[in-house]
C-alpha cells in the first residue's frame, strides 16, 4: 500500500525559546533559540480571562492549532481536527489525585472538566465556533504517528482538510517519577487534499522496525512525551525525503516528504 | 461508507457478564444500580458496579497491568466467544492487518489515585509503580499485549463519546487501507475522579437516575466494558448479519460541560450518520439515547430527536439499568442497539414514570417488540463531543 499523498498546507510549532515554526526551522538549520521568547503560549482564540486560566497544555495546543490554520489561510471553524497527546495535562492529574487523597469533596468543578483528555479539542471547537468533528487520541510514544494515521484516514474518507495537533506538557508531583515528561511542546499540521499547491507533500505507510533519531529539534526536547513527533519537524525543516516515526510495538510510520 | 460486518460483540456491566445477562435484565426491567458502596467515604448516590472485580486479579503473566480498569477489560474480553472469534480473524487476516481502537475516559486513573493515597516518602508503593498503568493508553496497551494485535493501536479519549467514536475511527482505518478488521470497544471503571468530579458539577442524583422523567435530577455513575469485532464484508455473509452502516461525529462549539441548549451538535451528528448509512430518519426502528438523566442533557437531546424523527420512533435511555458508564457508554449502548436489532426487543426507560412535556413522543418509557432493520446509538461527551452510529441487519 503506497499511502495517500496530501499537502502540508500549514505547519506550526511552539516550545520555550522557539515560539514559532520560523524560529524552530532556523534552529533546526543551525540557528539559536530566541532569547526574549515568551515563557508561555498565548492562544489568541480564547477570551483574555480564559487565556490566562487555561491549562498550559490547552494553551500550547490552541496556539499551534491557530498558527497552522493561519499559515494555510484556512478558517478554523470549517476544519475537522485530531488532537494527540500522550498524557493530557499531568498538572491537573496531579491536582485531582492530591485533592482526592486529601479532601475529595473539595474537588474543583472547572479542574474536573479540564481533566478530560479532549479538553484542548473542546476549547478549540468552542473558541473557533467549529461544529466539525474533533477527536482526542493517545498511544504512548506512538501518539503522534497514530494521530497522523487518523488524519490521513479522514482525508482518504472525504474530508478536504484536517488539522492535526500534537502536544504534551511536563509531569508533576509524585507522577514525575513514574511517567516523566519535561517542558512544554506543541506542533500542528494543516493537511489538505488540494493538489495544485506549492506546499510540501507527505504520504505515510506502516512498516516494521524502529523510528529515526531525529535532529536538532528532537535532541533539544527529547524529554517531552511528544518528542516522538519531532523527527518529522526536523525533516520538514531540513528538507529530508523520508522519516520514520514511532508507531508503537516495534513498528514505524514511514513518512515520505516532497518539498515544494 | 462501505458497510462493515460485526463478527462479534459483547458487554459486561452492573447487569452481569456478557450479552445474555444484558438482554435478560433489559427484558425483566431489573436494574443493576445499587446504593453507592465504592471507596472509603462514599457519596450518597447510586452506582452501577460490576461484581467480583476485587477478587479477580489479572493472570500472573499480566501482573504489571493489574488495576480495576484492566481487570474489567479482561473480564469483558473473555465473554461471548470474543477471543476465539478474534483468533480466527487474525488467522485469516494476519495480526498486522487488525487494528485495535479502544475508548475510555479515565483509563486506569483509579490506580493513580490509589498511588497518591498510599504514597511512601512521596513515592508510589512498589506494586503500583508501573508506568504503563498511569497513563491514558493503559487500556489499549493491555489489550494489545493480551491479543497480540499489530495493526494501528490507539486510544480514543473524548470523554463519554469515546467508545462510540472508536467505531468511526476503525471504519476509516479499514476504508483507507490501514487495516482489514478492527477490535473496537471501551472500558471505564468507577474511581474517585468521576464520582467526586461529577459531584462537584452537581450532576449526581441521590436516587437511581430517571432519564427524561419530568422530575429527573441527575445521573447515576456506572462502570462497564465491551468490545465489537469489525471486518470488511465478505461475499458469503449470511442475510440478517449485523453490520455497522454509518457514523456521524460533530462538536457543539458551545461549552465544556453543558450541551448546546437545542442539541444542535447532536442533531448534526445524527444527520451525518443517517446520510452515511444512506437511510432516512423514518427508517430507524430503535434509537438508544445518550439520556444521562441530567435536566439539561436530556432536554437538549429530546429537542434534537423531535427535530429529526417522526413520532413513531422508539427511543429510550438504558442508563437506569447500567448507570452512565462514561467512556464505555458507547460500546455498552451499541450492544443494546445490536441486541434490539437481533431480537426485536426494544427497551423502555427504566425508573422513569412522568413524561416531561418538553420531550417528544419518540421518548418511550415502556418496552416494545418489533422487527426492525436499523438501530441507532447516540453518545455525547464533555467538550461538546458528539457521535451517532447506525447499525443494520443485512
Amino acid at each position: 500500500m503506497s499511502g495517500h499523498d496530501v499537502a502540508i498546507a500549514g505547519i506550526a510549532y511552539w516550545s520555550r525559546g522557539l515560539p514559532s515554526w520560523a524560529a524552530a526551522r532556523d534552529y533546526a538549520l543551525g540557528g539559536e533559540a530566541v532569547a526574549d521568547a515568551p515563557a508561555r503560549p498565548s492562544p489568541q482564540l480564547l477570551p483574555a480571562n480564559e487565556r490566562r486560566r487555561a491549562p498550559e497544555t490547552v494553551a500550547v495546543a490552541l496556539d499551534v492549532a491557530l498558527a497552522a490554520c493561519q499559515a494555510a489561510d484556512r478558517d478554523p471553524a470549517e476544519l475537522p481536527s485530531v488532537f494527540a497527546s500522550a498524557h493530557g495535562d499531568m498538572a491537573i492529574t496531579d491536582y485531582m489525585c492530591q485533592t482526592l487523597a486529601a479532601d475529595p469533596r473539595a474537588l474543583s468543578p472547572i479542574r474536573f472538566h479540564n481533566s478530560v483528555h479532549n479538553a484542548a479539542a473542546g476549547y478549540w471547537t468552542i473558541g473557533a465556533g467549529c461544529m466539525r468533528a474533533a477527536t482526542a487520541i493517545c498511544a504512548e510514544r506512538a501518539s503522534f504517528a497514530q494521530g497522523l494515521i487518523e488524519a490521513l484516514a479522514q482525508l482518504a474518507e472525504g474530508s478536504e482538510a484536517v488539522l492535526l495537533v500534537g502536544y504534551d506538557g511536563p509531569s508533576a508531583g509524585p507522577l514525575s517519577a513514574i511517567t516523566p515528561s519535561e517542558d512544554l511542546l506543541g506542533g500542528a499540521l494543516l493537511l489538505s487534499r488540494a493538489a495544485n499547491t506549492s506546499a510540501p507533500r507527505l504520504r505515510a505507510r506502516l512498516d516494521e522496525g524502529a523510528a529515526d533519531a531525529g535532529g536538532a529539534l528532537t535532541r533539544r526536547l527529547s524529554g517531552n512525551a511528544m518528542a516522538t513527533m519531532l523527527p518529522l519537524f526536523d525533516a520538514l525543516a531540513t528538507g529530508a525525503a523520508q522519516v520514520r516515526l514511532d508507531a508503537g510495538s516495534g513498528r514505524a510510520l514511514v513518512v515520505e516528504l516532497t518539498h515544494g | 461508507m462501505p458497510a462493515l460486518a460485526i463478527r462479534a460483540y459483547t458487554a459486561t456491566t452492573a447487569l452481569g457478564r456478557g450479552r445474555e445477562a444484558q438482554a435478560q435484565a433489559l427484558r425483566e426491567g431489573r436494574s443493576g444500580l445499587r446504593r453507592n458502596d465504592f471507596g472509603a467515604h462514599p457519596l450518597d448516590c447510586w452506582i452501577g458496579r460490576v461484581d467480583g472485580l476485587e477478587d479477580a486479579p489479572l493472570p500472573p503473566a499480566y501482573a504489571d497491568w493489574d488495576c480495576r480498569n484492566n481487570r474489567l477489560a479482561w473480564l469483558a474480553l473473555n465473554q461471548d466467544g470474543l477471543l476465539p472469534t478474534l483468533a480466527a480473524l487474525v488467522e485469516r487476516r494476519g495480526a498486522a492487518r487488525v487494528a485495535l481502537v479502544l475508548g475510555t475516559s479515565t483509563a486506569s486513573i483509579g490506580a493513580t489515585e490509589e498511588g497518591y493515597a498510599r504514597l511512601q516518602d512521596g513515592r508510589f508503593p512498589a506494586e503500583l509503580a508501573h508506568a504503563r498503568i498511569h497513563q491514558p493508553h493503559s487500556l489499549a496497551g493491555f489489550v494489545q499485549q493480551v491479543t497480540g494485535l499489530r495493526g494501528p493501536c490507539v486510544t480514543v479519549a473524548t470523554a463519554c463519546s469515546s467508545s462510540a467514536k472508536v467505531f468511526a475511527q476503525a471504519a476509516r482505518l479499514i476504508a483507507a487501507g490501514y487495516a482489514d478488521a478492527a477490535l473496537v470497544g471501551g472500558v471505564d471503571t468507577l474511581c474517585g475522579s468521576v464520582l467526586f468530579g461529577f459531584n462537584s458539577l452537581q450532576l449526581v442524583a441521590a436516587e437511581p437516575c430517571r432519564p427524561f422523567d419530568a422530575t429527573r435530577n441527575g445521573l447515576s455513575l456506572g462502570e462497564a466494558g465491551g468490545y465489537a469485532l469489525l471486518e470488511r464484508i465478505d461475499a458469503g455473509d449470511a442475510p440478517g448479519a449485523l453490520q455497522l452502516r454509518g457514523y456521524g461525529e460533530t462538536s457543539d462549539a458551545h461549552h465544556m460541560s453543558a450541551p448546546h441548549p437545542q442539541g444542535l451538535g447532536a442533531q448534526l451528528a445524527m444527520r451525518d450518520a443517517l446520510a452515511r448509512a444512506g437511510i432516512g430518519a423514518g427508517d430507524v426502528g430503535y434509537l438508544n439515547l445518550h439520556g444521562t438523566a441530567t435536566p439539561a442533557n436530556d432536554l437538549a437531546e429530546a429537542q434534537a430527536i423531535s427535530a429529526l424523527f417522526p413520532d413513531r420512533l422508539h427511543a429510550s435511555s438504558t442508563k437506569g439499568w447500567t448507570g452512565h458508564t462514561l467512556g464505555a457508554a458507547g460500546i455498552v449502548e451499541s450492544t443494546v442497539a445490536l441486541l434490539a436489532l437481533e431480537r426485536g426487543e426494544l427497551p423502555g426507560t427504566l425508573n422513569s414514570q412522568s413524561p416531561d412535556p418538553a420531550c417528544g413522543p419518540q421518548i418511550r418509557f415502556a418496552p416494545a417488540r418489533a422487527e426492525i432493520r436499523y438501530a441507532m446509538n447516540n453518545s455525547f461527551g464533555f467538550g461538546g463531543n458528539n457521535c451517532s452510529l447506525v447499525f443494520a441487519r443485512a
